[in-house]
């Protein structure tokens, strides 16, 4: 943990795991008879109940949203830019919630946790899950914290398809929503590219179909080019050209010799997929990025975004990206006039980034700004019962 | 210009519990006005950081959008309101805003800075430069103001365009502001239109 950012870190925490007994309906008509979610939380839980804060993670995150847990740590948790005392989530102020969701691979119920039914890990059999079996689980872990209504539900990406679902199946449960860098669907270009990282999984002769852990195996080839493509849709084309151009890292082009090039962009790529594959699930990447697919927020509202968006109660605050183009600030502004036609508050600011997707992750000064000004206005009197 | 008297002509002009959009709302101070004192359900839409900043702090709400790109996002006459303050010297296409502005909204009000002020002509006639006053600090290359009108020019565009004027107002400060309601092409500075089709 490094000693000049203590002051504005929450510092060393760590998880706890909560145990659910009570069945859990899914939507695919399965349903989990147990499972586990692990959990982070940060600040303090006030009186009232009114000052909890949800955190949403996206893809590949975690529970691990804010600090260090050991003194050692070289990297804070996912958020740690925006999660600590006097950050636009401020732990002085809010009592931050983040779980790691069902179907991870960080220590909640998942595909390589053991199936009670066969003693054996779930793999290829863990039940699909979408968006809504997520918020259904959060639901369950604000009850058992004791809090009835967030003072805001908050994600990035596939985090802010949570935060949407919220607002539409639990309305009176959140005072605020904070949907960021998301979409209330996915287009067919998008749905393409997680299609293809799924394919340089299932192509890797170790994924045995899923069950790669009954073969005491890991597909680990695959899951790094999953990670490797995924990965160049998150940055933007000028981000790359900057960050690496056409600098080698190795060999040169002098004629007369023959030897390997490669470029440092290449070098980067394999390192960030070696280094994904090496701590997350093959499963688990599946199983999220189904879920990122098949999401679509007003399929049981007549298609209609605008008739969804109508039960909701509380307020919206929308940020974009402009160099994201996996979700595009145009995917954004889609959400903001389903708002405006069902008369809902919302607010929407389009942040000027170069860092593409990944930018909901990455200090900003602006982003900080709005998104600190909306939490600023956030009620905490309001008691939550 | 006496801000304060804008705005509470343009609340006056609006019904309670009715549906208002403000363009170029600015710190969103007209829009917590009309929400606070008339129960008014608004949107404004914007693009200074500071200013979007300054709505959120309000909790008024607030749309960053630019809008030299067009209102297509609004259905047509799915606000009761659109209202546009100052801004309309700004727009690259003035008469295609208000046609917007009018598809939009069932009503518009637009207020605007009068080119014909005596002032502004007196600053041309004798000094041979362009008009740089308090209201309009810019010099010529540098302003955002890119479509000056006025009074009688905007009124011109109005029955071009067979738009009714509800109800119209002038604004004016300084020593002979007495005069602006006999001559409100030369006296007044700051106009505001109350429209429909």
């Amino acid at each position: 943990m490094p000693d000049t950012v203590a002051t504005h870190s929450v510092g060393i925490v760590s998880p706890q795991t909560f145990h659910f007994d009570e069945p859990l309906v899914l939507a695919s008509g399965r349903s989990l008879s147990q499972y586990d979610l692990v959990v982070e939380t940060y600040g303090v839980l006030n009186e009232k109940k009114s000052n909890a804060v949800l955190i949403c993670h996206a893809l590949s995150g975690d529970h691990h949203a804010a600090g260090y847990h050991h003194e050692d740590d070289k990297k804070p948790g996912w958020w740690d830019a925006y999660i600590g005392p006097g950050k636009p989530i401020d732990t002085d102020r809010f009592f931050v919630v983040s779980l790691n969701n069902l179907g991870g691979c960080n220590g909640s119920t998942g595909p390589g946790s053991t199936n009670p039914e066969t003693g054996a890990a779930w793999g290829n059999d863990f039940p699909k899950l979408r968006v809504r079996d997520w918020v259904n689980s959060q639901v369950r872990l604000a009850d058992r914290l004791g809090i009835y209504q967030w003072a805001a539900v908050i994600g990035g990406s596939l985090g802010g398809m949570q935060a949407m679902r919220w607002s539409l199946e639990y309305p009176d449960r959140l005072q605020s929503c904070v949907v960021i860098a998301s979409a209330m669907k996915l287009t067919a270009q998008n749905i393409a590219f997680n299609e293809t990282a799924r394919q340089a999984i299932l192509a890797d002769p170790q994924f045995f179909d899923g069950d790669y852990l009954a073969h005491k195996t890991y597909p680990k080839d695959g899951l790094a080019v999953a990670r490797m493509i995924g990965h160049i849709t998150y940055l933007s084309d000028d981000a790359m050209g900057k960050k690496f151009g056409r600098e080698l890292k190795s060999g040169s082009f002098e004629q007369g010799k023959d030897n390997p090039v490669e470029f440092q962009v290449e070098s980067y790529l394999r390192y960030q997929g070696d280094a994904f594959s090496q701590t997350f699930d093959a499963n688990t990447y599946i199983l999220m990025t189904k879920a990122l697919d098949y999401f679509d927020l007003a399929r049981e509202y007549d298609d209609d975004a605008s008739k969804a968006f109508a039960n909701a109660q509380c307020r919206f605050m929308v940020i974009s990206f402009t160099t994201d183009w996996r979700f595009s600030p145009e995917r954004s502004r889609e959400i903001v006039n389903a708002l405006m036609d069902a008369n809902q508050a919302v607010s929407y600011a389009e942040i000027e980034s170069n860092y593409g997707h990944d930018a909901f992750l990455l200090p900003n000064t602006r982003y900080e700004q709005v998104f600190r000004q909306h939490m600023n206005t956030l009620d905490l009197n309001k008691a939550s019962s | 210009m006496n801000m304060r008297n804008d705005l509470s002509i343009i609340q006056d002009w609006l019904k309670p519990n009715s549906r208002a959009l403000d363009l170029g709302c600015g710190d969103g101070t007209l829009l917590a006005m009309l929400r606070d004192k008339k129960n008014i359900e608004g949107y404004g839409l914007e693009i200074g950081a500071d200013e979007i900043t300054a709505c959120i702090g309000k909790q008024v709400n607030v749309i960053e959008q630019n809008l030299d790109d067009g209102l297509s996002n609004f259905a047509d006459n799915s606000f009761d309101t659109v209202i546009m303050t100052q801004a309309l010297q700004a727009m690259r296409a003035p008469d295609l805003v208000l046609d917007e502005m009018l598809r939009v909204g069932k009503e518009c009000i637009i207020t605007f800075p009068n080119f014909g002020h005596w002032k502004a002509r007196w600053h041309l006639a004798v000094n041979g430069r362009m008009p740089v006053s308090d209201l309009l600090p810019y010099e010529w290359y540098n302003t955002p103001n890119i479509h000056f009108c006025t009074f009688n020019d905007f009124e011109v565009l109005c029955r071009e365009k067979n738009i009714n004027t509800l109800n119209r107002q002038v604004v004016a400060d300084g020593p002979l502001a007495a005069f602006k309601d006999i001559r409100p092409n030369l006296f007044g500075e700051t106009a505001l239109y109350h429209l429909t089709r």
